[in-house]
């Protein structure tokens, strides 16, 4: 061990990450309102399953759906149901929601553990996974046991824990390595049991020496999981770089993980998969980091989801007057809010307020100069420059010829550009236009 | 919980919300910073001259692009530094003792036809600077000649006019310039320190290189270009550029004269107009090599660097449509199809 793995390309933008990296996870206040949305994931959106008046308990099922790709919503708190309508959601659009307002008692549903859990099979762990509405908590939201149910022409060998948290600022995935590793371990030999798989893997930034440590002591005995050290890059913690940087794999062009027989999880979901399994808890708080120049005391919190960032702000000691943009995730590839009335989700890894001074300009650009900075740092190998300048022109039937469909939107072209060209939202203008 | 969110107005973009530092401004003022030893030498050499000359190129280059976004109410862009280098950069190829109309039109010519009327800076097929000087050669071919011999005494007026290494090699052959310079290594010497007849900023290599070191440090330009064009024009000066047959050229002097290393470093590697994939910025510094060696050693002028870089600037979008970079889980497909 020791080695360093990575990817080729990549970006190396300021981290930051001091400001949460050493302070501890706190939980939050108990919320007096949640909202939740009732999809919160990639895939069909639940359907309530109370209506207003309702008294729901801490742990109960709010939303379901009957699809494979999707996953309920549970209440995380207890209380009255007082409205279920259309609010705003971090990605900027209105789902509808379901508002409980709290009774202040915190009562759960009896949450059914089971402490020989490792005797149960496979199909147990994926039913006990998608009841516990487990989706990746990375950012991406997607349903974890649909993950964990691959097609059987493409057979899996190996488990990959996503411990780069590569995106700046961001801690929480940090925090709950360095607390919680041996969860996290056992998080994954669960995933490598559903799977049947006897290789397992830990990627962690070389950023959090703490966290490879922790996290090395905790598999200390475990031959067949490897914890990899790897190099501070953006965007280390995308899937496809993760596998190629630790596997030495390349996920097809269009292909997803499986395809290369790698399952790659979330080091928090690992460990909400664990709380799953072992004490039948279901999704119903995260860690989130509260972060940036903008915020009185930036902080690491275990937040109920659906409690509102305004909520969770206040309790950092509110913006700072300066303050003009908040994020929902990390400042590569997260979504700034318009409202602070947003509940965090079970994809909201951070929340992040930035300066007046901090803030760039996206709409004062110049034209590409050709400089060629995009194409030498784009982790797919694409050719952005083009791609920019033929959606921005409207060519957008050519940009098949130029793979748009395999830019993950990562953001590197858009930070080194340095005409300050809108790449991101080039490529999605483009991606808008014509179907994959 | 709403009043919080109300005392901040809240800005909305697309991420990324950070951005790196790096702009085009600062990214032209780096290269006119670095070309400025080259600038010294010159004045060093050819005196005051030759801060006139190309002061003036610089001045009339910021003042066309000044005044045509000023008539046609565009954005002043002349804060890029992009107007000031083509000024730059045309007068540094521009011979010590032209009058004063001719860096006056080199300039209008290079900002106003080629650059702004494409579209301005991004949209140029040509490097400005470049056909700024191949319009002044073609329409006027003889002052564009007159090359007056460096005296390094600050008093240019009274200089003796002669000929540059690469004329006298043209003309006169090899025998001469040993008569000349007196032997090879103070030929060399000549031609790095820039002791030499010839455009402004392309006779002192060394100050030349010592802006190149600047580039490459800042990773503004790779080896893609410049290496393969030294490489080939090397190749070629060897095989092709002896006078007893194939293979008994001087490569040394081929590279270290004319303008070879101002266009390798300095215009072939001009992001607009060069291939943007590294692949094919390869065969683009070939392509340069080439066409400077084949006018060099059979075309009529002595110098062919700035047809040559003019030349392949017209293939760069057709290299860069063949070239693509190599995709993420692309390579590895076909690798196990062949199996």
């Amino acid at each position: 061990m020791g080695k360093i793995a990575t990817f080729e390309r990549g970006i190396h933008p300021e981290y930051h990450k001091e400001l949460t990296s050493n302070k501890p996870v706190t939980e939050a206040k108990l919320p007096q309102r949640i909202v939740i949305p009732l999809s919160q994931h990639i895939g069909a959106p639940c359907k309530a399953e109370v209506t207003i008046g309702d008294e729901v308990k801490k742990g109960q099922v709010v939303g379901v759906t009957t699809s494979f790709v999707s996953s309920p919503v549970h209440a995380s708190i207890s209380g009255k149901v007082i409205a279920v309508a259309d609010f705003p959601n971090p990605s900027g659009k209105m789902v509808t929601s379901i508002v409980i307002e709290s009774d202040g008692n915190d009562e759960a549903v009896t949450f059914n553990g089971n402490d020989k859990y490792m005797d149960l099979g496979p199909d147990d762990f994926r039913q006990l996974i998608k009841d516990a509405g487990i989706v990746g908590l990375g950012g991406a939201a997607f349903p974890t046991n649909v993950k964990l149910s691959p097609p059987k022409e493409k057979p899996i060998d190996t488990v990959i824990i996503n411990g780069a948290e590569c995106e700046p600022y961001l801690t929480a995935d940090h925090r709950l390595m360095v607390e919680r590793p041996s969860e996290l371990v056992d998080g994954l030999k669960i995933l490598m049991k559903t799977l049947g798989v006897s290789n397992g893997y830990i990627g962690i930034e070389e950023n959090k020496p703490d966290a490879v440590e922790a996290v090395r002591s905790a598999v200390s005995g475990e031959s067949n999981i490897e914890v990899y050290p790897l190099e501070i890059k953006y965007p280390q913690g995308a899937e496809k770089m993760l596998i190629k940087a630790i596997k030495g794999r390349e996920v097809p062009s269009k292909g997803l993980p499986m395809d290369v027989g790698v399952v790659v999880q979330n080091a928090g979901t690992a460990i909400a998969v664990y709380e799953a399994v072992r004490y039948g808890k279901p999704l119903i708080e995260r860690v989130v980091t509260i972060t940036g120049k903008g915020i009185q005391e930036p902080k690491n919190m275990l937040v109920r989801i659906g409690t509102l960032m305004s909520d969770i702000i206040e309790q950092c000691g509110g913006l700072v007057d300066s303050a003009v943009k908040v994020i929902s995730g990390g400042p590569m590839m997260g979504f700034a809010q318009w409202t602070l009335d947003v509940p965090v989700i079970k994809g909201t890894s951070g929340i992040l307020v930035m300066t007046e001074d901090e803030y760039v300009a996206s709409d004062e650009y110049s034209a590409c100069i050709r400089c060629g900075s995009c194409i030498d740092i784009c982790p797919m190998g694409l050719n952005p420059s083009m791609l920019s300048i033929l959606s921005e022109k409207g060519f957008f039937e050519e940009t098949r010829e130029y793979n748009l469909f395999d830019c993950f939107e990562c953001g590197s072209c858009a930070y080194v550009c340095p005409s300050k060209r809108p790449m991101v939202q080039f490529m999605r203008l483009a991606k808008s236009q014509i179907k994959p | 919980m709403a009043a919080e969110a109300k005392t901040h107005e809240l800005i909305v973009s697309v991420s990324p919300h950070v951005r790196g530092k790096e702009t085009v401004a600062r990214i032209m003022w780096t290269v006119n910073l670095s070309l400025i030893p080259a600038v010294i030498m010159s004045i060093y050499y050819f005196g005051p001259l030759a801060a006139y000359v190309t002061g003036l190129c610089i001045l009339t280059a910021v003042l066309s692009e000044h005044i045509y976004q000023k008539a046609l109410n565009k954005e002043n862009t002349i804060g890029d530094g992009s107007a000031f280098l083509t000024g730059l950069l045309l007068g540094l190829n521009l011979p010590p003792s032209v009058p004063f109309y001719i860096p006056l039109i080199g300039s209008f010519v290079a900002i106003i036809i080629t650059k702004l009327l494409f579209g301005g800076l991004g949209y140029n097929v040509f490097n400005p600077a470049l056909i700024g000087r191949a319009f002044l050669l073609i329409s006027f071919p003889k002052l564009m000649t007159i090359w007056s011999e460096p005296t390094a005494q600050f008093v240019a007026m009274d200089a003796k006019t002669t000929a540059t290494p690469l004329g006298i090699l043209k003309e006169e052959g090899l025998v001469k310039l040993m008569e000349v310079f007196g032997d090879k290594s103070e030929l060399y010497t000549s031609l790095l320190t820039g002791n030499t007849a010839g455009s402004l900023g392309e006779t002192s290599v060394i100050a030349l290189l010592i802006g190149a070191a600047i580039l490459f440090y800042k990773r503004y330009i790779t080896w893609h270009i410049p290496i393969p064009f030294l490489a080939t024009v090397a190749v070629m000066g060897w095989a092709f550029g002896g006078e007893s047959g194939w293979f008994t050229g001087d490569p040394v002097i081929h590279l270290l004269s004319g303008g070879l290393i101002l266009g390798v470093f300095f215009m072939a590697t001009d992001y607009v107009t060069c291939p943007t994939v590294r692949k094919g910025q390869i065969i683009f510094g070939i392509g340069c090599g080439a066409i400077t060696m084949l006018i060099r050693l059979k075309g009529g002028f002595p110098e062919g660097v700035m047809f040559a870089i003019l030349l392949m600037n017209c293939f760069a979008p057709l290299i860069d449509r063949q070239f693509k970079p190599v995709m993420f889980g692309v390579v590895k497909e076909k690798k196990e199809q062949e199996k």
